[in-house]
Protein backbone atom coordinates (compact mmCIF):
# COMPACT_ATOMS: atom_id res chain seq x y z
CA UNK A 1 0.00 0.00 0.00
CA UNK A 2 1.45 3.28 -1.29
CA UNK A 3 1.96 6.05 1.59
CA UNK A 4 3.14 8.55 -0.42
CA UNK A 5 2.80 11.77 2.32
CA UNK A 6 3.82 9.48 5.23
CA UNK A 7 6.71 7.20 4.10
CA UNK A 8 9.63 9.40 5.35
CA UNK A 9 7.69 9.80 8.68
CA UNK A 10 8.83 8.13 11.65
CA UNK A 11 7.10 9.31 15.38
CA UNK A 12 9.23 10.12 17.55
CA UNK A 13 12.11 10.10 15.41
CA UNK A 14 13.21 14.28 14.28
CA UNK A 15 12.43 14.75 10.73
CA UNK A 16 14.83 14.35 7.64
CA UNK A 17 17.41 17.37 7.16
CA UNK A 18 17.31 18.70 3.73
CA UNK A 19 19.99 17.05 2.54
CA UNK A 20 18.42 13.70 4.01
CA UNK A 21 14.97 14.72 2.29
CA UNK A 22 16.74 15.15 -1.31
CA UNK A 23 18.30 12.22 -0.93
CA UNK A 24 14.98 10.40 -0.82
CA UNK A 25 13.83 12.60 -3.89
CA UNK A 26 12.74 16.00 -2.44
CA UNK A 27 12.50 18.69 -3.64
CA UNK A 28 12.57 17.19 -7.15
CA UNK A 29 8.91 18.70 -8.10
CA UNK A 30 10.55 21.91 -7.91
CA UNK A 31 13.16 21.18 -9.98
CA UNK A 32 10.33 19.61 -12.36
CA UNK A 33 8.15 22.39 -12.56
CA UNK A 34 10.49 25.00 -12.76
CA UNK A 35 12.59 23.93 -15.18
CA UNK A 36 9.73 21.74 -17.59
CA UNK A 37 6.21 23.26 -16.77
CA UNK A 38 4.50 26.53 -17.38
CA UNK A 39 1.85 27.15 -14.36
CA UNK A 40 -0.49 26.85 -16.14
CA UNK A 41 0.51 23.17 -16.54
CA UNK A 42 0.59 22.76 -12.95
CA UNK A 43 -2.98 24.01 -12.78
CA UNK A 44 -4.33 21.73 -14.84
CA UNK A 45 -2.36 18.63 -14.02
CA UNK A 46 -3.76 19.20 -10.19
CA UNK A 47 -7.22 19.79 -11.59
CA UNK A 48 -7.04 16.46 -13.58
CA UNK A 49 -5.52 14.83 -10.68
CA UNK A 50 -8.83 15.22 -8.95
CA UNK A 51 -7.00 16.75 -5.56
CA UNK A 52 -9.83 17.86 -3.41
CA UNK A 53 -8.70 20.61 -0.45
CA UNK A 54 -8.23 18.75 2.98
CA UNK A 55 -9.19 21.65 4.85
CA UNK A 56 -13.03 19.90 5.07
CA UNK A 57 -14.61 21.12 2.21
CA UNK A 58 -13.40 19.07 -0.58
CA UNK A 59 -13.14 21.78 -2.72
CA UNK A 60 -11.29 21.11 -6.77
CA UNK A 61 -7.57 22.26 -5.78
CA UNK A 62 -6.53 22.98 -9.34
CA UNK A 63 -9.98 24.34 -9.86
CA UNK A 64 -9.72 26.70 -6.97
CA UNK A 65 -6.47 28.21 -8.37
CA UNK A 66 -7.74 28.56 -11.88
CA UNK A 67 -9.25 31.74 -10.82
CA UNK A 68 -6.54 33.68 -9.46
CA UNK A 69 -5.76 36.39 -11.92
CA UNK A 70 -2.51 35.37 -14.07
CA UNK A 71 -0.39 37.19 -16.21
CA UNK A 72 1.69 40.23 -16.57
CA UNK A 73 -0.96 42.62 -15.92
CA UNK A 74 -2.15 41.71 -12.11
CA UNK A 75 -2.15 42.75 -8.76
CA UNK A 76 0.83 42.22 -6.67
CA UNK A 77 2.04 40.54 -4.66
CA UNK A 78 0.49 37.51 -4.98
CA UNK A 79 0.47 35.10 -1.83
CA UNK A 80 -0.01 31.59 -0.87
CA UNK A 81 -0.95 30.38 2.55
CA UNK A 82 -0.55 26.84 4.30
CA UNK A 83 -3.44 26.68 6.64
CA UNK A 84 -1.90 25.01 9.69
CA UNK A 85 -4.54 26.21 11.78
CA UNK A 86 -6.17 22.81 12.77
CA UNK A 87 -8.16 23.82 15.42
CA UNK A 88 -11.52 21.55 14.69
CA UNK A 89 -11.97 19.36 18.00
CA UNK A 90 -11.21 15.80 17.33
CA UNK A 91 -8.70 16.56 14.22
CA UNK A 92 -5.00 15.54 14.53
CA UNK A 93 -3.89 14.78 11.23
CA UNK A 94 -2.06 18.36 10.08
CA UNK A 95 0.40 18.00 13.09
CA UNK A 96 1.92 14.68 12.49
CA UNK A 97 2.54 16.45 8.97
CA UNK A 98 4.23 18.97 10.21
CA UNK A 99 5.96 17.54 12.43
CA UNK A 100 7.08 14.54 10.50
CA UNK A 101 8.15 16.22 7.85
CA UNK A 102 8.41 19.69 6.80
CA UNK A 103 10.14 19.99 3.83
CA UNK A 104 7.36 17.93 2.07
CA UNK A 105 5.17 21.12 3.18
CA UNK A 106 7.76 23.33 2.03
CA UNK A 107 8.00 21.44 -1.44
CA UNK A 108 4.20 21.51 -1.47
CA UNK A 109 3.76 24.93 -0.79
CA UNK A 110 6.65 26.10 -3.94
CA UNK A 111 4.88 23.96 -6.27
CA UNK A 112 1.38 25.84 -5.72
CA UNK A 113 3.04 28.97 -5.00
CA UNK A 114 4.77 28.68 -8.66
CA UNK A 115 1.31 27.27 -10.23
CA UNK A 116 -0.54 30.92 -9.12
CA UNK A 117 2.78 32.64 -9.15
CA UNK A 118 2.69 34.12 -5.92
CA UNK A 119 5.21 36.27 -4.85
CA UNK A 120 5.52 36.00 -1.05
CA UNK A 121 4.15 32.76 1.01
CA UNK A 122 2.62 32.01 4.57
CA UNK A 123 2.93 29.15 7.00
CA UNK A 124 -0.32 30.46 9.23
CA UNK A 125 0.74 27.72 12.04
CA UNK A 126 -1.89 27.51 15.47
CA UNK A 127 -0.29 28.56 19.23
CA UNK A 128 -0.05 25.08 20.37
CA UNK A 129 1.80 23.40 17.87
CA UNK A 130 5.36 24.44 19.50
CA UNK A 131 7.38 21.60 17.79
CA UNK A 132 6.12 22.36 14.51
CA UNK A 133 7.08 26.08 15.19
CA UNK A 134 10.53 25.11 15.41
CA UNK A 135 11.16 22.05 13.09
CA UNK A 136 9.17 24.87 9.95
CA UNK A 137 11.57 27.54 11.17
CA UNK A 138 14.54 25.18 10.88
CA UNK A 139 13.46 23.84 7.56
CA UNK A 140 12.18 27.47 5.85
CA UNK A 141 16.19 28.15 6.96
CA UNK A 142 17.89 25.46 5.03
CA UNK A 143 15.35 25.91 2.40
CA UNK A 144 16.79 29.57 1.50
CA UNK A 145 20.04 28.28 1.75
CA UNK A 146 19.93 26.00 -0.67
CA UNK A 147 18.49 28.11 -3.34
CA UNK A 148 14.57 26.56 -2.92
CA UNK A 149 13.16 29.96 -1.61
CA UNK A 150 14.36 33.35 -2.18
CA UNK A 151 15.32 35.02 -5.09
CA UNK A 152 15.91 33.24 -8.53
CA UNK A 153 14.85 29.83 -7.47
CA UNK A 154 17.54 27.13 -8.80
CA UNK A 155 17.94 30.34 -11.53
CA UNK A 156 14.53 29.73 -12.82
CA UNK A 157 13.88 33.15 -12.57
CA UNK A 158 10.73 32.64 -10.12
CA UNK A 159 11.34 34.06 -6.99
CA UNK A 160 9.63 33.25 -3.94
CA UNK A 161 9.25 34.44 0.04
CA UNK A 162 8.43 31.99 2.74
CA UNK A 163 7.38 33.13 6.33
CA UNK A 164 6.38 31.28 9.21
CA UNK A 165 3.19 32.91 11.45
CA UNK A 166 2.26 31.73 14.85
CA UNK A 167 -1.17 32.56 15.73
CA UNK A 168 -2.68 33.28 19.31
CA UNK A 169 -5.51 31.27 19.35
CA UNK A 170 -9.37 31.16 18.55
CA UNK A 171 -10.81 28.59 16.44
CA UNK A 172 -12.25 31.24 13.52
CA UNK A 173 -7.99 31.85 12.55
CA UNK A 174 -9.05 28.40 10.47
CA UNK A 175 -11.69 29.82 8.03
CA UNK A 176 -9.87 31.27 5.58
CA UNK A 177 -10.98 34.99 5.20
CA UNK A 178 -10.82 35.18 8.95
CA UNK A 179 -7.63 33.37 8.41
CA UNK A 180 -6.78 36.61 6.45
CA UNK A 181 -7.82 38.86 8.92
CA UNK A 182 -5.57 37.86 11.88
CA UNK A 183 -2.73 37.73 9.20
CA UNK A 184 -3.19 41.37 8.62
CA UNK A 185 -3.74 42.01 12.30
CA UNK A 186 -7.12 42.31 12.72
CA UNK A 187 -9.83 40.63 15.22
CA UNK A 188 -10.81 37.18 12.78
CA UNK A 189 -13.88 37.97 11.45
CA UNK A 190 -14.73 36.51 8.03
CA UNK A 191 -15.14 38.76 5.15
CA UNK A 192 -18.07 38.53 3.02
CA UNK A 193 -17.65 36.67 -0.23
CA UNK A 194 -17.43 37.36 -3.00
CA UNK A 195 -14.80 38.97 -3.92
CA UNK A 196 -12.89 35.67 -2.96
CA UNK A 197 -9.46 35.48 -1.87
CA UNK A 198 -7.96 34.13 -5.33
CA UNK A 199 -9.32 37.85 -6.40
CA UNK A 200 -8.32 39.92 -3.01
CA UNK A 201 -7.18 38.26 -0.21
CA UNK A 202 -4.57 39.29 1.82
CA UNK A 203 -4.00 43.30 2.17
CA UNK A 204 -6.76 43.09 -0.97
CA UNK A 205 -4.39 41.00 -3.20
CA UNK A 206 -4.73 37.76 -5.03
CA UNK A 207 -4.84 34.69 -2.02
CA UNK A 208 -4.83 31.09 -2.41
CA UNK A 209 -5.07 29.55 1.45
CA UNK A 210 -4.78 25.70 1.07
CA UNK A 211 -4.66 23.04 3.94
CA UNK A 212 -1.74 21.42 4.99
CA UNK A 213 -2.23 17.68 3.80
CA UNK A 214 -3.46 19.16 0.45
CA UNK A 215 0.01 20.68 0.01
CA UNK A 216 1.42 18.00 1.01
CA UNK A 217 0.09 16.31 -1.49
CA UNK A 218 1.04 17.79 -4.40
CA UNK A 219 4.88 16.83 -4.89
CA UNK A 220 3.69 13.58 -5.26
CA UNK A 221 1.35 14.60 -8.17
CA UNK A 222 3.99 16.17 -9.69
CA UNK A 223 6.34 13.46 -9.18
CA UNK A 224 3.86 10.16 -10.72
CA UNK A 225 1.35 12.13 -12.48
CA UNK A 226 -2.42 12.69 -12.16
CA UNK A 227 -3.69 9.01 -13.37
CA UNK A 228 -1.04 7.41 -10.48
CA UNK A 229 -2.99 10.17 -7.90
CA UNK A 230 -6.27 8.50 -8.61
CA UNK A 231 -4.99 5.06 -8.89
CA UNK A 232 -4.29 5.51 -5.09
CA UNK A 233 -7.69 5.28 -4.11
CA UNK A 234 -9.47 1.97 -3.37
CA UNK A 235 -12.80 0.63 -3.56
CA UNK A 236 -14.12 2.60 -6.79
CA UNK A 237 -13.95 5.55 -4.91
CA UNK A 238 -14.87 8.86 -6.80
CA UNK A 239 -11.89 10.70 -4.73
CA UNK A 240 -8.40 10.34 -5.83
CA UNK A 241 -5.18 9.95 -3.70
CA UNK A 242 -4.72 8.72 -0.21
CA UNK A 243 -5.98 10.50 3.16
CA UNK A 244 -5.02 10.94 6.76
CA UNK A 245 -7.50 9.29 8.44
CA UNK A 246 -7.89 9.49 12.49
CA UNK A 247 -9.97 7.64 15.20
CA UNK A 248 -10.37 9.00 18.44
CA UNK A 249 -12.60 7.87 21.60
CA UNK A 250 -13.27 4.27 23.77
CA UNK A 251 -11.43 2.64 20.61
CA UNK A 252 -8.23 0.17 21.45
CA UNK A 253 -5.81 1.88 19.37
CA UNK A 254 -6.46 5.70 18.56
CA UNK A 255 -4.28 6.53 15.93
CA UNK A 256 -3.50 8.55 12.78
CA UNK A 257 -3.00 6.37 9.60
CA UNK A 258 -2.75 7.64 5.68
CA UNK A 259 -4.97 5.19 3.66
CA UNK A 260 -6.39 5.15 0.88
CA UNK A 261 -9.05 7.52 -0.36
CA UNK A 262 -12.38 5.03 0.06
CA UNK A 263 -11.35 3.11 2.84
CA UNK A 264 -15.27 2.22 5.19
CA UNK A 265 -15.68 3.38 8.48
CA UNK A 266 -15.60 -0.45 10.12
CA UNK A 267 -12.23 -0.88 8.19
CA UNK A 268 -11.23 2.44 9.51
CA UNK A 269 -12.56 1.13 13.15
CA UNK A 270 -11.99 -1.97 13.55
CA UNK A 271 -8.59 -2.71 11.48
CA UNK A 272 -6.73 0.27 12.10
CA UNK A 273 -7.92 1.67 15.80
CA UNK A 274 -8.46 -1.86 17.22
CA UNK A 275 -12.08 -2.01 17.65
CA UNK A 276 -13.80 -0.77 20.83
CA UNK A 277 -11.93 -0.90 24.55
CA UNK A 278 -13.37 -3.96 25.93
CA UNK A 279 -16.71 -3.40 27.49
CA UNK A 280 -17.49 -0.53 25.22
CA UNK A 281 -19.87 -0.06 22.43
CA UNK A 282 -20.03 1.46 19.07
CA UNK A 283 -23.02 3.98 18.78
CA UNK A 284 -21.84 6.76 16.38
CA UNK A 285 -19.00 9.02 15.07
CA UNK A 286 -18.91 12.50 14.07
CA UNK A 287 -16.74 11.55 10.97
CA UNK A 288 -14.56 14.30 10.11
CA UNK A 289 -14.48 16.65 13.35
CA UNK A 290 -16.99 18.54 15.44
CA UNK A 291 -18.65 19.98 12.63
CA UNK A 292 -19.63 17.35 10.94
CA UNK A 293 -23.27 14.97 11.31
CA UNK A 294 -23.14 11.29 13.09
CA UNK A 295 -22.78 8.01 11.27
CA UNK A 296 -24.49 5.19 13.44
CA UNK A 297 -24.21 1.65 13.13
CA UNK A 298 -26.01 1.66 9.44
CA UNK A 299 -23.47 3.71 8.26
CA UNK A 300 -20.31 1.17 9.42
CA UNK A 301 -19.75 0.17 5.26
CA UNK A 302 -19.85 3.65 3.79
CA UNK A 303 -16.34 4.93 2.39
CA UNK A 304 -14.82 7.40 3.94
CA UNK A 305 -14.27 9.38 0.80
CA UNK A 306 -16.12 13.16 0.24
CA UNK A 307 -18.94 11.70 -1.94
CA UNK A 308 -19.59 8.79 -0.18
CA UNK A 309 -20.20 10.40 3.27
CA UNK A 310 -22.41 13.57 1.90
CA UNK A 311 -24.65 10.85 0.46
CA UNK A 312 -25.79 9.51 3.90
CA UNK A 313 -26.26 12.96 4.72
CA UNK A 314 -22.88 13.91 6.64
CA UNK A 315 -19.47 15.47 6.13
CA UNK A 316 -16.08 13.66 5.42
CA UNK A 317 -14.45 16.74 6.99
CA UNK A 318 -11.04 16.18 7.90
CA UNK A 319 -11.40 12.47 7.86
CA UNK A 320 -10.96 12.11 11.46
CA UNK A 321 -13.12 10.55 13.30
CA UNK A 322 -14.44 11.28 16.84
CA UNK A 323 -16.18 7.63 18.27
CA UNK A 324 -19.65 7.76 20.85
CA UNK A 325 -19.42 4.90 22.93
CA UNK A 326 -22.59 3.02 24.55
CA UNK A 327 -21.25 4.56 28.05
CA UNK A 328 -20.85 8.54 27.45
CA UNK A 329 -23.87 10.09 27.42
CA UNK A 330 -24.70 11.78 23.42
CA UNK A 331 -26.33 15.07 25.50
CA UNK A 332 -22.96 15.70 27.15
CA UNK A 333 -21.29 15.34 23.93
CA UNK A 334 -23.77 17.67 21.82
CA UNK A 335 -23.06 19.99 24.56
CA UNK A 336 -19.26 19.64 25.23
CA UNK A 337 -19.66 20.69 21.15
CA UNK A 338 -21.54 23.34 21.63
CA UNK A 339 -19.56 24.93 24.60
CA UNK A 340 -16.81 25.01 22.32
CA UNK A 341 -18.88 26.58 19.04
CA UNK A 342 -20.22 29.20 21.69
CA UNK A 343 -17.11 30.28 22.73
CA UNK A 344 -15.21 29.96 19.58
CA UNK A 345 -18.19 32.30 17.63
CA UNK A 346 -16.26 35.52 16.83
CA UNK A 347 -19.89 37.48 17.52
CA UNK A 348 -20.03 39.22 13.90
CA UNK A 349 -23.71 38.05 13.13
CA UNK A 350 -26.59 37.87 15.54
CA UNK A 351 -27.81 34.16 15.51
CA UNK A 352 -24.50 32.65 15.80
CA UNK A 353 -23.48 34.61 18.51
CA UNK A 354 -26.70 34.78 20.26
CA UNK A 355 -27.80 31.61 19.12
CA UNK A 356 -25.59 29.21 20.31
CA UNK A 357 -24.62 30.24 23.66
CA UNK A 358 -28.60 29.11 23.83
CA UNK A 359 -28.27 25.76 22.28
CA UNK A 360 -25.20 25.86 24.76
CA UNK A 361 -27.78 26.42 28.21
CA UNK A 362 -30.58 24.12 26.85
CA UNK A 363 -28.57 20.93 26.82
CA UNK A 364 -26.83 22.20 29.73
CA UNK A 365 -30.36 22.08 31.63
CA UNK A 366 -31.32 18.93 29.54
CA UNK A 367 -27.72 17.01 30.73
CA UNK A 368 -28.80 17.89 34.58
CA UNK A 369 -32.46 17.22 34.94
CA UNK A 370 -34.13 20.51 34.11
CA UNK A 371 -34.98 20.37 30.31
CA UNK A 372 -38.49 20.21 29.56
CA UNK A 373 -40.13 18.97 26.45
CA UNK A 374 -40.57 21.80 24.54
CA UNK A 375 -36.44 22.57 25.24
CA UNK A 376 -36.21 19.90 22.44
CA UNK A 377 -38.67 22.28 20.14
CA UNK A 378 -35.65 24.88 20.71
CA UNK A 379 -33.14 22.82 19.78
CA UNK A 380 -34.85 22.11 16.54
CA UNK A 381 -35.62 25.40 15.66
CA UNK A 382 -32.22 26.24 16.37
CA UNK A 383 -30.46 23.57 13.80
CA UNK A 384 -33.08 25.49 11.40
CA UNK A 385 -32.03 29.08 12.12
CA UNK A 386 -28.39 28.94 12.24
CA UNK A 387 -28.24 26.14 9.49
CA UNK A 388 -26.71 27.44 5.62
CA UNK A 389 -27.19 30.44 4.58
CA UNK A 390 -28.91 32.21 7.72
CA UNK A 391 -25.06 33.11 9.13
CA UNK A 392 -21.86 34.78 7.88
CA UNK A 393 -19.86 32.22 7.93
CA UNK A 394 -19.71 28.20 7.94
CA UNK A 395 -19.56 27.81 11.75
CA UNK A 396 -22.50 28.19 13.04
CA UNK A 397 -23.71 25.73 10.44
CA UNK A 398 -21.33 23.52 11.29
CA UNK A 399 -22.09 23.56 14.89
CA UNK A 400 -25.51 22.75 13.90
CA UNK A 401 -24.18 19.24 12.19
CA UNK A 402 -23.61 17.14 15.20
CA UNK A 403 -26.59 18.42 17.14
CA UNK A 404 -29.23 17.94 14.19
CA UNK A 405 -28.20 14.08 13.64
CA UNK A 406 -27.79 13.67 17.41
CA UNK A 407 -31.65 14.99 17.69
CA UNK A 408 -32.62 12.41 15.05
CA UNK A 409 -30.58 9.35 15.86
CA UNK A 410 -30.34 9.68 19.70
CA UNK A 411 -33.68 11.36 20.21
CA UNK A 412 -34.86 8.76 23.00
CA UNK A 413 -31.83 9.43 24.85
CA UNK A 414 -32.39 13.46 25.39
CA UNK A 415 -36.28 12.76 25.95
CA UNK A 416 -35.21 10.10 28.55
CA UNK A 417 -33.41 12.83 30.45
CA UNK A 418 -36.57 15.06 30.24
CA UNK A 419 -38.43 12.11 31.28
CA UNK A 420 -36.39 10.90 34.23
CA UNK A 421 -35.70 14.28 35.36
CA UNK A 422 -31.61 13.01 35.14
CA UNK A 423 -28.69 12.23 33.25
CA UNK A 424 -29.25 8.36 32.80
CA UNK A 425 -25.06 8.32 32.47
CA UNK A 426 -24.59 9.69 35.33
CA UNK A 427 -26.92 9.07 38.17
CA UNK B 1 7.24 51.57 29.76
CA UNK B 2 8.35 49.64 26.85
CA UNK B 3 12.16 48.50 26.78
CA UNK B 4 14.44 49.27 24.31
CA UNK B 5 14.50 46.24 23.19
CA UNK B 6 10.97 45.83 22.79
CA UNK B 7 11.04 48.57 21.04
CA UNK B 8 13.31 47.83 18.39
CA UNK B 9 11.75 44.10 18.30
CA UNK B 10 8.19 45.60 17.64
CA UNK B 11 9.29 48.08 15.14
CA UNK B 12 12.07 45.08 13.50
CA UNK B 13 7.85 43.69 12.99
CA UNK B 14 6.38 46.52 11.72
CA UNK B 15 9.53 46.71 9.15
CA UNK B 16 8.08 43.15 7.75
CA UNK B 17 4.54 44.04 6.59
CA UNK B 18 2.78 46.98 4.78
CA UNK B 19 1.20 48.90 7.24
CA UNK B 20 2.18 49.87 10.83
CA UNK B 21 -1.44 48.26 12.23
CA UNK B 22 -0.85 45.36 10.49
CA UNK B 23 1.87 44.36 12.92
CA UNK B 24 0.01 44.49 15.92
CA UNK B 25 -0.65 40.77 16.83
CA UNK B 26 2.84 40.56 16.42
CA UNK B 27 3.77 43.54 18.85
CA UNK B 28 1.51 42.46 20.89
CA UNK B 29 3.50 39.25 21.39
CA UNK B 30 6.47 40.50 21.71
CA UNK B 31 5.52 42.40 24.85
CA UNK B 32 3.97 39.27 26.29
CA UNK B 33 7.11 36.92 25.57
CA UNK B 34 8.82 40.23 27.41
CA UNK B 35 6.30 40.54 30.43
CA UNK B 36 4.08 37.15 30.38
CA UNK B 37 1.37 39.44 30.02
CA UNK B 38 -0.06 42.82 28.48
CA UNK B 39 -0.68 45.52 30.99
CA UNK B 40 -3.00 48.76 30.20
CA UNK B 41 0.22 50.89 30.19
CA UNK B 42 2.17 48.25 27.99
CA UNK B 43 -1.01 48.03 25.85
CA UNK B 44 -1.10 51.82 25.33
CA UNK B 45 2.72 52.34 24.80
CA UNK B 46 2.50 49.66 21.83
CA UNK B 47 -0.77 51.22 20.36
CA UNK B 48 1.69 54.56 20.30
CA UNK B 49 4.16 52.60 18.22
CA UNK B 50 1.49 51.03 16.00
CA UNK B 51 -0.41 54.47 15.37
CA UNK B 52 -3.32 53.14 16.66
CA UNK B 53 -5.70 54.12 19.62
CA UNK B 54 -5.58 51.87 22.54
CA UNK B 55 -9.02 50.70 22.37
CA UNK B 56 -8.35 49.66 18.52
CA UNK B 57 -5.56 47.74 19.62
CA UNK B 58 -6.98 46.40 22.90
CA UNK B 59 -10.18 45.51 20.33
CA UNK B 60 -7.56 43.19 18.75
CA UNK B 61 -6.26 41.69 21.87
CA UNK B 62 -9.21 40.81 23.66
CA UNK B 63 -10.00 38.67 20.74
CA UNK B 64 -7.65 36.68 21.34
CA UNK B 65 -7.60 34.13 23.72
CA UNK B 66 -3.97 33.78 24.48
CA UNK B 67 -2.84 37.25 24.67
CA UNK B 68 -3.40 37.66 28.48
CA UNK B 69 -4.58 41.33 29.63
CA UNK B 70 -4.63 39.96 32.91
CA UNK B 71 -1.69 38.98 34.54
CA UNK B 72 -0.45 34.84 34.51
CA UNK B 73 1.69 33.08 37.07
CA UNK B 74 5.00 31.73 35.82
CA UNK B 75 3.33 28.89 34.03
CA UNK B 76 0.23 28.79 32.42
CA UNK B 77 -1.72 25.08 32.23
CA UNK B 78 -3.72 24.73 29.15
CA UNK B 79 -5.90 22.23 29.75
CA UNK B 80 -7.69 20.69 27.16
CA UNK B 81 -11.83 20.82 27.09
CA UNK B 82 -12.85 19.71 23.81
CA UNK B 83 -14.43 16.27 22.91
CA UNK B 84 -11.66 13.82 22.52
CA UNK B 85 -10.32 15.08 25.57
CA UNK B 86 -14.24 15.04 27.44
CA UNK B 87 -14.85 11.83 26.22
CA UNK B 88 -11.62 9.77 27.49
CA UNK B 89 -12.48 11.83 31.19
CA UNK B 90 -10.60 15.34 31.02
CA UNK B 91 -12.80 16.01 34.00
CA UNK B 92 -10.92 14.17 35.96
CA UNK B 93 -7.42 15.98 35.87
CA UNK B 94 -9.61 19.23 35.99
CA UNK B 95 -10.64 18.81 39.12
CA UNK B 96 -7.75 17.29 40.65
CA UNK B 97 -5.68 20.33 39.42
CA UNK B 98 -8.20 22.72 40.99
CA UNK B 99 -8.03 21.01 44.11
CA UNK B 100 -4.15 20.41 44.54
CA UNK B 101 -3.50 24.17 43.22
CA UNK B 102 -7.15 25.70 45.27
CA UNK B 103 -7.74 27.65 42.09
CA UNK B 104 -10.57 27.88 39.58
CA UNK B 105 -10.11 28.37 35.81
CA UNK B 106 -8.33 32.00 34.98
CA UNK B 107 -6.77 32.19 38.49
CA UNK B 108 -3.34 32.10 39.49
CA UNK B 109 -1.43 30.31 42.58
CA UNK B 110 -1.11 33.14 45.20
CA UNK B 111 2.71 32.08 44.71
CA UNK B 112 2.60 33.42 41.21
CA UNK B 113 3.69 29.23 39.98
CA UNK B 114 0.72 28.30 38.02
CA UNK B 115 -2.52 29.97 35.87
CA UNK B 116 -5.25 27.77 34.83
CA UNK B 117 -6.88 27.75 31.74
CA UNK B 118 -9.47 25.57 29.97
CA UNK B 119 -8.21 25.30 25.95
CA UNK B 120 -9.64 24.35 22.71
CA UNK B 121 -8.35 20.91 21.34
CA UNK B 122 -4.54 20.72 21.65
CA UNK B 123 -4.34 18.45 18.34
CA UNK B 124 -3.77 15.49 20.00
CA UNK B 125 -6.56 13.38 19.84
CA UNK B 126 -5.44 9.52 19.98
CA UNK B 127 -3.13 10.80 23.07
CA UNK B 128 -6.34 12.42 24.57
CA UNK B 129 -6.66 13.77 27.71
CA UNK B 130 -3.70 16.26 27.63
CA UNK B 131 -2.83 19.37 28.43
CA UNK B 132 0.47 22.30 28.08
CA UNK B 133 2.55 23.38 30.44
CA UNK B 134 3.92 26.35 29.33
CA UNK B 135 5.27 25.52 25.94
CA UNK B 136 5.60 21.34 27.12
CA UNK B 137 2.63 18.97 25.53
CA UNK B 138 1.96 15.84 28.00
CA UNK B 139 -0.26 13.07 26.62
CA UNK B 140 -2.58 10.41 27.92
CA UNK B 141 -2.62 12.34 30.98
CA UNK B 142 -4.18 10.37 34.19
CA UNK B 143 -4.67 12.55 37.80
CA UNK B 144 -1.94 10.74 39.34
CA UNK B 145 0.93 12.08 37.10
CA UNK B 146 -0.51 15.25 37.44
CA UNK B 147 2.08 16.25 40.77
CA UNK B 148 4.65 14.71 39.17
CA UNK B 149 4.28 16.86 35.89
CA UNK B 150 3.94 19.92 38.48
CA UNK B 151 6.80 19.51 40.35
CA UNK B 152 9.27 20.26 37.07
CA UNK B 153 7.61 23.89 37.39
CA UNK B 154 8.87 26.37 39.14
C1 LIG C 1 -14.78 27.89 11.44
C2 LIG C 1 -13.88 27.28 10.42
C3 LIG C 1 -12.63 26.80 10.81
C4 LIG C 1 -11.76 26.24 9.87
N1 LIG C 1 -10.55 25.76 10.29
C5 LIG C 1 -9.69 25.24 9.37
C6 LIG C 1 -8.40 24.77 9.76
O1 LIG C 1 -8.02 24.83 10.94
N2 LIG C 1 -7.57 24.27 8.82
C7 LIG C 1 -7.95 24.20 7.50
O2 LIG C 1 -7.17 23.76 6.67
N3 LIG C 1 -9.16 24.63 7.10
C8 LIG C 1 -10.03 25.15 7.99
N4 LIG C 1 -11.26 25.62 7.57
C9 LIG C 1 -11.56 25.58 6.13
C10 LIG C 1 -10.94 26.80 5.44
O3 LIG C 1 -11.86 27.88 5.49
C11 LIG C 1 -10.59 26.56 3.99
O4 LIG C 1 -11.71 26.02 3.36
C12 LIG C 1 -9.45 25.61 3.77
O5 LIG C 1 -8.30 26.04 4.46
C13 LIG C 1 -9.14 25.55 2.31
O6 LIG C 1 -8.10 24.65 2.05
P1 LIG C 1 -8.30 23.40 1.09
O7 LIG C 1 -9.02 23.87 -0.14
O8 LIG C 1 -6.91 22.93 0.81
O9 LIG C 1 -9.10 22.41 1.87
C14 LIG C 1 -12.16 26.16 8.51
C15 LIG C 1 -13.41 26.63 8.14
C16 LIG C 1 -14.27 27.17 9.08
C17 LIG C 1 -15.61 27.67 8.63
S1 LIG D 1 -21.42 32.51 11.90
FE1 LIG D 1 -20.52 32.87 13.93
S2 LIG D 1 -18.32 32.71 13.59
FE2 LIG D 1 -19.28 33.04 11.56
S3 LIG D 1 -19.34 35.26 11.26
FE3 LIG D 1 -21.26 34.74 12.26
S4 LIG D 1 -20.80 35.05 14.46
FE4 LIG D 1 -18.84 34.89 13.42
Amino acid sequence: MEKPLTQHIVPGRPPLSLKEYEQVGGYQSVRKVLKEMTPAEVQTLVKDSNLRGRGGAGFNTGLKWSFVPMGDDVPRPKYLVANADEMEPGTFKDRLLLEGNPHQLIEGMIVASYAIQADISYVFLRFAYKLAAQEITKAINEAYEAGYLGKNILGSGYSLEMHLHTGVGRYMCGEETALLNALEGKRANPRAKPPFPQVSGLYGKPTIVNNVETLCCLPHIVNNGAEWFKGLSRNKSEDAGTKLYGVSGKVNKPGCWELPMGVTVRELLEEYAGGMKNGYKFRGALPGGASTDFLVEEHLDVKMDYNSVAAVGSRMGTGTMIVLDDQTCPVGFVQNLQHFFAQESCGFCTPCREGLPWVEKVLGSIDNGTGKQTDLNILDFHTKYLGPGNTFCALAPGAMEPLQSALKYFREDFERHIHEQRCPWRS
Amino acid sequence: MLTQEEIHQIEHEISLVPSKKAACIEALKVVQQHRGWVSDEDLKDTAVLLDMSPDELDSVATFYNLIFRRQVGRNVILLCDSISCWVMGYEGLREHLMQKLSIKYGETTPDGRFTLLPNVCLGTCDCAPALMVGNDLYQNVTPEQLDDILSKYN
